[in-house]
């Protein structure tokens, strides 16, 4: 077998860090990382950056070694991601706190309330209606990080899950903490708000699980191929038609529906800065998907049908 | 007139007459950002003049506030502006760091000094006032002549040289005037809201300043330690000079 050598350079200074002699011409990307993270233990496969050029993109795992414009001696060049935590981690963490946390609230835990009100319960049923209805958002997140979705990418910088738990910890805590306080004043137009609310946020979670479940089943178990996704015979998948991200749409819907329901500023707020951060995410993939596919549904807007 | 070749040739002309350059600001943008920071620049002339004058006609330091009151609120108010050029790209700066800078001193001019009247006679606003005042003809007239291209060196050092005594300056200034509004804050519940109500939130005026005054304490080293270091970076030279026997 005709074997290929590989030199991996530091991006930055140009320092050769690593020679690989006997790699088969038909090794991947990750096969090269494994190699390389045997000579340098601190720098594990996931916290690799492997290049063509110091200032190109990475190069994906499943890249093959002959398949790549190098010679019998291909250089690569190397940049250090950092420390890298698993998305699933992350998540599993990020929505764990909340859940929590809210709890805390609700059965009123001391040092948060006046003393006399420890371990007292709310006596507006739509407390009890909005706890419910939060750690119910919640247990879904968590269950559909271990069984529905699918990562294309294992990791993320480390850095992230302080970012990220501040923000869905800190909210939760800022929200639970009026919902569930001694002199929350429940909705203005009582049940009838309380009824609209609750409906709008069932359907959306509804909505939201089962764009979820239809993209999972885009995506054979273990690959990281990437399709259009298209309405199923699941009538909460036609929003497909209107709205690249419908995943998110849904998302805002059960958040407003959740603000509805609990006439509470804060919650207003949350949803508002979601709003925003999805909008982002929701235009990013929307080009992402036009360019990589030229006959994409051309009708289709990154999150708000027609709007946005 | 333009030449058939293309529309685009006198463009193209144009750009090559500054080479070196990244693609910075057009001329249109340009000529408006001399005109901004010329106006700024004769603003806090306008404040720093009228501190003088009021400082002779009175003989002494307090309540000189009253007499800039208004153009100081005008022209710090119209600093906001900065935060547009930045999103709209003409200033190549970040449009956090420049927001966040711009909306301070707003809420210090706005939220603290107009809105608690009792703190309008304190010599702390006199200190920040006069921290600003200077600070800001240097600032803006240094963008001035940078923008036409005739950076006298003069300008170019007092806007890196002085910020190390006006920085300290002007945060005692605003500390000490937070501080002294506290006690109004807390008594007349200025825009604090408190349980129950409809919105199911509550918002406390009080504590709100005294975390303000908390966050100074990582903030300005940060802030103050970058400008050192880009005081080296930009004046740097002069101490290779110096080094060359």
């Amino acid at each position: 077998i005709r074997h290929s050598y590989v030199e991996i350079l530091d991006a930055k200074t140009k320092d050769k860090l690593c020679f690989l002699d006997k790699v088969e011409p038909n090794a991947t990307i990750g096969e090269i990382k494994s190699m390389f993270h045997k000579s340098h233990p601190q720098w594990y496969p996931a916290r690799q950056s492997i290049r063509l050029d110091p200032k190109g993109k990475s190069l994906k795992d499943e890249d093959v070694l002959q398949n790549l414009p190098v010679g019998t001696t291909a250089t690569f060049y190397f940049r250090d991601l950092g420390a890298q935590i698993s998305w699933v981690t992350v998540f599993l963490t990020e929505y764990t706190g909340p859940l929590l946390i809210y709890l805390m609230f609700y059965f009123r835990v001391p040092f948060i309330y006046a003393p006399k009100y420890d371990f007292t319960t709310s006596k507006h049923w739509v407390v009890h209606l909005a706890c419910m209805c939060h750690s119910f958002h919640y247990v879904k997140r968590l269950l559909e990080t271990l069984f529905v979705h699918r990562f294309s990418h294992g990791t993320m910088p480390l850095r992230n899950i302080f970012k990220n738990c501040s923000y869905y910890w800190g909210f939760a805590a800022w929200m639970a903490y009026y919902i569930n306080h001694p002199l929350y004043t429940p909705p203005i137009y009582g049940e009838q708000q309380i009824r609209l609310a609750l409906i709008i946020f069932l359907f959306c979670q509804i909505g939201n699980f089962s764009i979820h479940i239809a993209l999972r089943n885009l995506r054979p178990p273990g690959s990281k191929t990437r399709k259009i996704p298209y309405p199923t015979k699941n009538p909460f998948t036609w929003i497909f038609l209107l709205v690249s991200c419908p995943n998110y749409t849904y998302e805002l819907g059960s958040w407003l529906g959740f603000t509805l329901m609990t006439q509470c500023v804060p919650v207003a707020f949350f949803t508002l800065v979601g709003f925003i951060q999805m909008t982002v995410w929701a235009k990013g993939k929307h080009r992402s998907y036009l360019k990589e596919f030229r006959d994409y549904p051309p009708l289709r807007s990154p999150i708000l049908p027609f709007i946005l | 007139m333009s030449a058939p070749a293309s529309a685009g040739t006198s463009k193209a002309a144009h750009s090559d007459v500054a080479p070196k350059k990244k693609k910075g600001p057009g001329a249109l943008a340009t000529a408006y950002l001399v005109i901004y920071n010329v106006v700024m620049t004769a603003g806090w002339l306008v404040i720093a003049v009228g501190l003088v004058r009021a400082y002779l006609a009175r003989g002494s330091y307090h309540g000189l506030y009253y007499s800039i009151e208004k153009p100081l609120k005008f022209f710090q108010t119209g600093a906001i502006l900065e935060i547009l050029h930045c999103a709209v790209g003409i200033v190549p700066s970040s449009v956090v760091l420049t927001g966040f800078q711009v909306m301070s001193r707003v809420f210090l001019t706005w939220a603290v000094t107009h809105s608690v009247r009792e703190v309008q006679s304190e010599d702390s606003v006199l200190l920040f006032v006069t921290a600003w005042t200077v600070t800001e003809i240097i600032r803006y007239s240094f963008y001035t002549f940078s923008l036409l291209n005739h950076l006298p060196y003069l300008i170019k050092w007092a806007r890196y040289t002085f910020f190390i005594v006006l920085y300290p300056m002007g945060v005692t200034g605003e500390l000490l005037t937070i501080y002294a509004a506290l006690p109004y804050v807390q008594k007349t519940g200025l825009y604090s809201v408190t349980l129950p109500n409809k919105y199911n939130f509550s918002f406390d005026y009080h504590t709100f300043l005294i975390l303000t005054m908390i966050s100074y304490i990582p903030l300005f080293p940060q802030l103050y330690f970058h400008m050192m270091r880009q005081r080296k970076k930009v004046l740097g030279h002069v101490e290779d000079y110096s080094k060359v026997e």
